[in-house]
């Protein structure tokens, strides 16, 4: 493949890097080392200051990670042989009383392991005169370092997480764009499969102590519904060739009123604890599992558009569909299948939201059909169809992601955000449009 | 029709010692990575027609938009009545005294005749337009041209023929001096013709210089009175239409002597192979019946509008069909899309290649492999492997001039996006093949190498059904004729050796 090809299918991946570098610059910041790997290093210093018999206060203070700083480090430095008086979790609170409880028993101790932010308290840093039967304990704390706040991987899955719904739902956009059509349909659709989800889970699956066949059944249930409304809505594009614009309008209107009267206009929130696996468990390498789909999905559609029969068909539908036609394609059969796609996917976007939120709502998804847009657009599918690409709108909803996030990041206020977002939309289609030009 | 008066026009006569209406000197135009025009000389006097030639590729286009401002030329002067211009802008052509028409009008189909030709300059008073005033306007120059168009219809409900007379009123209306048409005859029928040709002779009689440009060589000789003729990028002649002979102007066009326009063939017909009887659908096609045999080409001819396209397209499941009957080597077929007839062996290549033919925002690999890609994929796959080293074959065998497979088919040549439609039906090895009108808007070169084309299907056994308008087309290649008129049958040519063209307009207009 020629390299100007190439840049001009993927060149929004350049954009995204761009983008992700920027961020990572302006959010580069000390960092305060926590969780296992900051234990092991303190683990490490406390043994070479005090090598036998040290006894050992731990503070920590409550920030995510910091719990388990406290328990590997208790359990290191049991195990290499030192003597650890009390392990706090918590705020300076906590730290004083036991560092009290340490004073009246009459001990005395050789060194305080802390995390960054608990060394840092004025409690730990005045020890000294507070505290002066404990002796004169060393505070050890992890060493600190550099990196963007951006790049930090609970940042970067954080993002991940965010945009999956939306980028699940924007592959069966992308399909249903690519032939020409539109389906504003798909924000109520998640708003409904959401719905269906978590009250077959409450009604038929018996709520908080549903069995995981139960949740499973809700969740299929929720997105065939949601796929044979997609059907329905192709099924009168195709017979009856009304636009799909208003066809999938209606269809959102229907979609979301179902959403209410199902859910009587109440978030639906009587669903067991372990429903949440989908949304926000990550079993594989750490990637929550809501990613791994979507990567899983991903590369399932760009084989089908760039390897399969039917991908071919697709962009040929959206092309011309009266060339198409007249070259055997079955031009209803394949639109067809793009609007029932598009709907079981916003039907499984639905299904995880409701998992990530641990309940289901009628008023999910709201919008979300013009951030699926968007997200397709930005990945220089064109609206006229027979072009597109599905990585294109993988980037396309990361762009999206990424630029909300680094906004959040650096404080930008949420609705100087919307005005930023709406501006990059309009750039990048700009920037595809003076690309054709040339 | 009744002969225009004198007044259409707001021309005085013009002296013939003064400067030329419009004259072109060494007009160079480069594109990237292509010299579209190196030095073309061009000389139109008022009162005439000039015919200009060449095949695709050699330049008219370009010339014709450098005329109409929609291009500016690189070097070289261009003058109207001696004095030079040079437009930036089709506006500013038009104002000059320009008007061109192009093979895909410039009609908003919405709009009606007296909408479409007031478009930008609407007459009105107080912000209001005039319409009573507008409309009298044009229907009064109707009367003059002496055509009948329904002034209140929107645009796109009007024949082919009679929006190019709302393009001709238009230049008209505008008080155009110079009119550029191209390929005006291209899409009507022969008494359509006719009648332009007279409206044309009396604009020139009136003073206006009309700069036409055609494939049809029969046409040249009947209107113009000059020719001018280009062949890469260059003049290669300009003389008197009586100092030029048919097959001199083709060898100048091609650059070389032509031995003969339709290839010869010698092929035993077979029993027949297609059978369709009794094919009705609306008022377009009332009871059709014929039969098209192995090895034989079978022609369609008639007018416009007789019922050609709409016939086969029922044959090939484009359109449903009221009623017929559609047997292939004896079995009724049951077809009701275009996916039935392919599946039973059929190919179709359609009158309009932009618009039903290709999809020309694609790759012409892709759509080489559309209709085929049944075959050429396992499990829903495509076989890539075999799908390129299919298209590597038609691309050589029918020699279509590409950089890279992957080239927008709308990029190509016309002669080369017909014969990437002709590739993929001969890919998918088609028994019956329907052509309808191939050869339109082709250059004689690229004509013959798909006449050649349609003689090895022949001969291969395949059975052809052509459409076609061009009736030297039809007696060169055809071993039948059907004519067809007013969506029937009006008469059978068996002899085609002896026919001829005045037999076959005789059935048409029945």
């Amino acid at each position: 493949m020629k390299p100007a090809r190439w840049l001009a299918d993927y060149g929004m991946i350049l954009v995204l890097v761009l983008l992700c570098a920027f961020f990572s610059a302006v959010t580069y910041s000390e960092q305060s080392p926590t969780g296992e790997a900051a234990a092991g290093q303190v683990v490490e210093a406390v043994l070479k200051a005090v090598p036998n018999g040290a006894r050992v206060l731990v503070v920590a203070s409550d920030q995510p990670g910091d719990a388990a700083f406290a328990a590997r480090v208790e359990r290191d430095l049991t195990a290499a042989g030192a003597r650890v008086l009390a392990s706090v979790t918590g705020e300076p609170r906590n730290a004083r009383e036991a560092l009290q409880k340490i004073q009246s028993a009459g001990g005395s101790m050789d060194a305080i392991a802390a995390t960054r932010v608990a060394g840092g308290w004025r409690l730990i840093t005045d020890l000294a005169s507070d505290f002066p039967s404990l002796g004169s304990p060393r505070v050890i704390t992890p060493a600190s370092y550099r990196w963007p706040n951006f790049l930090k991987s609970e940042n970067l899955l954080n993002i991940a997480n965010q945009i999956a719904v939306i980028a699940i739902v924007a592959i069966g956009m992308t399909l249903v764009i690519i032939t020409g059509g539109i389906d504003l349909s798909v924000g109520s659709l998640i708003a409904l499969a959401a719905v269906l989800v978590a009250g077959f889970i409450r009604d038929q699956a018996g709520g908080m102590s549903a069995s995981i066949g139960g949740m499973v059944l809700g969740c299929l249930l929720a997105i065939l519904v949601c796929g044979a409304i997609g059907g329905f809505s192709g099924l009168m594009i195709t017979r009856f060739a009304i636009p799909p614009f208003i066809v999938t309008l209606a269809m959102m209107l229907v979609g979301s009123g179902l959403a209410y009267i199902l859910a009587q206009g109440q978030s639906i929130y009587q669903i067991p604890d372990s429903f949440v696996w989908l949304g926000r468990g990550a079993d594989l390498f750490g990637l929550p599992n809501a990613v791994v789909l979507l990567l899983v999905l991903y590369a399932l559609a760009q084989v089908l558009m760039s390897r399969m029969k039917l991908g071919r068909y697709l962009y040929a539908v959206g092309g011309n569909a009266e060339a198409a036609r007249l070259s055997g394609v079955p031009v209803r059969r394949v639109l067809l299948f793009a609007y029932v796609a598009s709907g079981l996917l916003a039907g499984l976007g639905g299904v995880i939201m409701a998992s990530q939120l641990k309940s289901g709502s009628p008023t999910y998804g709201n919008m979300y059909e013009l951030y699926v847009i968007a997200a397709v657009v930005v990945g220089g599918t064109s609206l006229s169809g027979g072009e597109g690409r599905m990585l294109g709108t993988l980037t396309g909803a990361f762009t999206i992601a990424v630029i909300q996030n680094g906004m959040n990041l650096t404080n930008v206020e949420s609705y100087t955000q919307k005005v930023v977002l709406g501006l990059v939309i309009l750039g990048a289609v700009l920037l595809d449009k003076l690309r054709q030009a040339r | 029709m009744s002969p225009p008066s004198p007044s259409v026009l707001p021309l005085s006569s013009t002296n013939p010692t003064n400067p030329p209406l419009l004259s072109l000197t060494g007009i160079v135009k480069s594109f990237p990575g292509v010299r579209a025009l190196r030095g073309v000389d061009l000389r139109l006097d008022a009162g005439e027609v000039l015919a200009v030639l060449g095949e695709n590729g050699a330049g008219k286009s370009t010339l014709m938009k450098i005329i109409g401002g929609a291009h500016a030329a690189d070097a070289g002067t261009l003058a109207i009545d001696g004095q030079e211009r040079r437009f930036q802008s089709p506006q500013e052509s038009r104002a000059a005294g320009v008007a061109v028409i192009y093979q895909e009008f410039n009609l908003v189909p919405a709009l009606t005749a007296v909408e479409n030709i007031f478009l930008g300059q609407e007459v009105t008073t107080g912000g209001f337009v005039a319409r009573r005033h507008e409309r009298e306007q044009v229907s009064a120059l109707f009367r003059r041209m002496g055509v009948d168009v329904d002034l209140d219809e929107p645009c796109r409900r009007l024949s082919t023929a009679q929006q190019q007379l709302v393009e001709i009123a238009k230049a008209l209306i505008h008080r155009a001096r110079i009119l550029v048409m191209d390929e005006p005859t291209a899409a009507l029928t022969s008494h359509e013709v006719e009648k332009l040709f007279i409206l044309m002779r009396e604009l020139r009689r009136q003073g206006m210089g009309i700069l036409y440009i055609s494939h049809r060589l029969e046409e040249v000789f009947t209107i113009a009175d000059r020719v001018t003729v280009l062949r890469d990028g260059g003049n290669v002649s300009d003389c008197p239409i009586h100092a030029i002979t048919r097959d001199q102007m083709i060898e100048r066009m091609v650059g070389r002597p032509l031995d003969q326009e339709f290839p010869s063939r010698r092929v035993a017909r077979g029993g027949p192979r297609l059978e369709v009887s009794g094919l009705r659908r609306g008022k377009a096609v009332q009871g059709v019946s014929f039969q098209v045999h192995r090895g034989e080409i079978l022609a369609l001819t008639g007018l416009v509008g007789a019922g050609r396209t709409e016939t086969v397209r029922l044959v090939f499941g484009a359109d449903p069909r009221d009623a017929g009957e559609i047997r292939l080597d004896g079995q009724v077929l049951d077809i009701r899309s275009p996916r039935d007839a392919i599946e039973a062996g059929m190919g179709l290549l359609t009158e309009d290649r932009k618009l039903q033919g290709l999809v020309l925002r694609h790759p012409v690999r892709e759509n080489f492999s559309l209709p085929n890609l049944r075959r050429w994929c396992r499990r829903g796959f495509v076989q890539r492997r075999r799908e390129r080293s299919e298209l590597d074959r038609y691309i050589a065998a029918l020699r279509i001039r590409l950089s890279d497979p992957e080239e927008r088919v709308g990029n190509l040549s016309g002669g080369n996006q017909q014969k990437v439609v002709l590739a993929k039906w001969l890919a998918r090895d088609c028994e019956v093949l329907i052509f309808d009108e191939p050869t339109r808007g082709i250059d004689v070169g690229a004509k013959y190498e798909i006449y050649l084309l349609l003689n090895e299907l022949v001969a291969a056994g395949k059975s052809i059904l052509m459409i076609s308008s061009e009736l030297p087309e039809v007696l060169g290649m055809a071993d039948r004729i059907l004519v067809l008129h007013e969506g029937r049958i009006t008469g059978e040519i068996t002899d085609v050796a002896h026919a001829t063209q005045e037999q076959i307009l005789q059935l048409a207009h029945a």
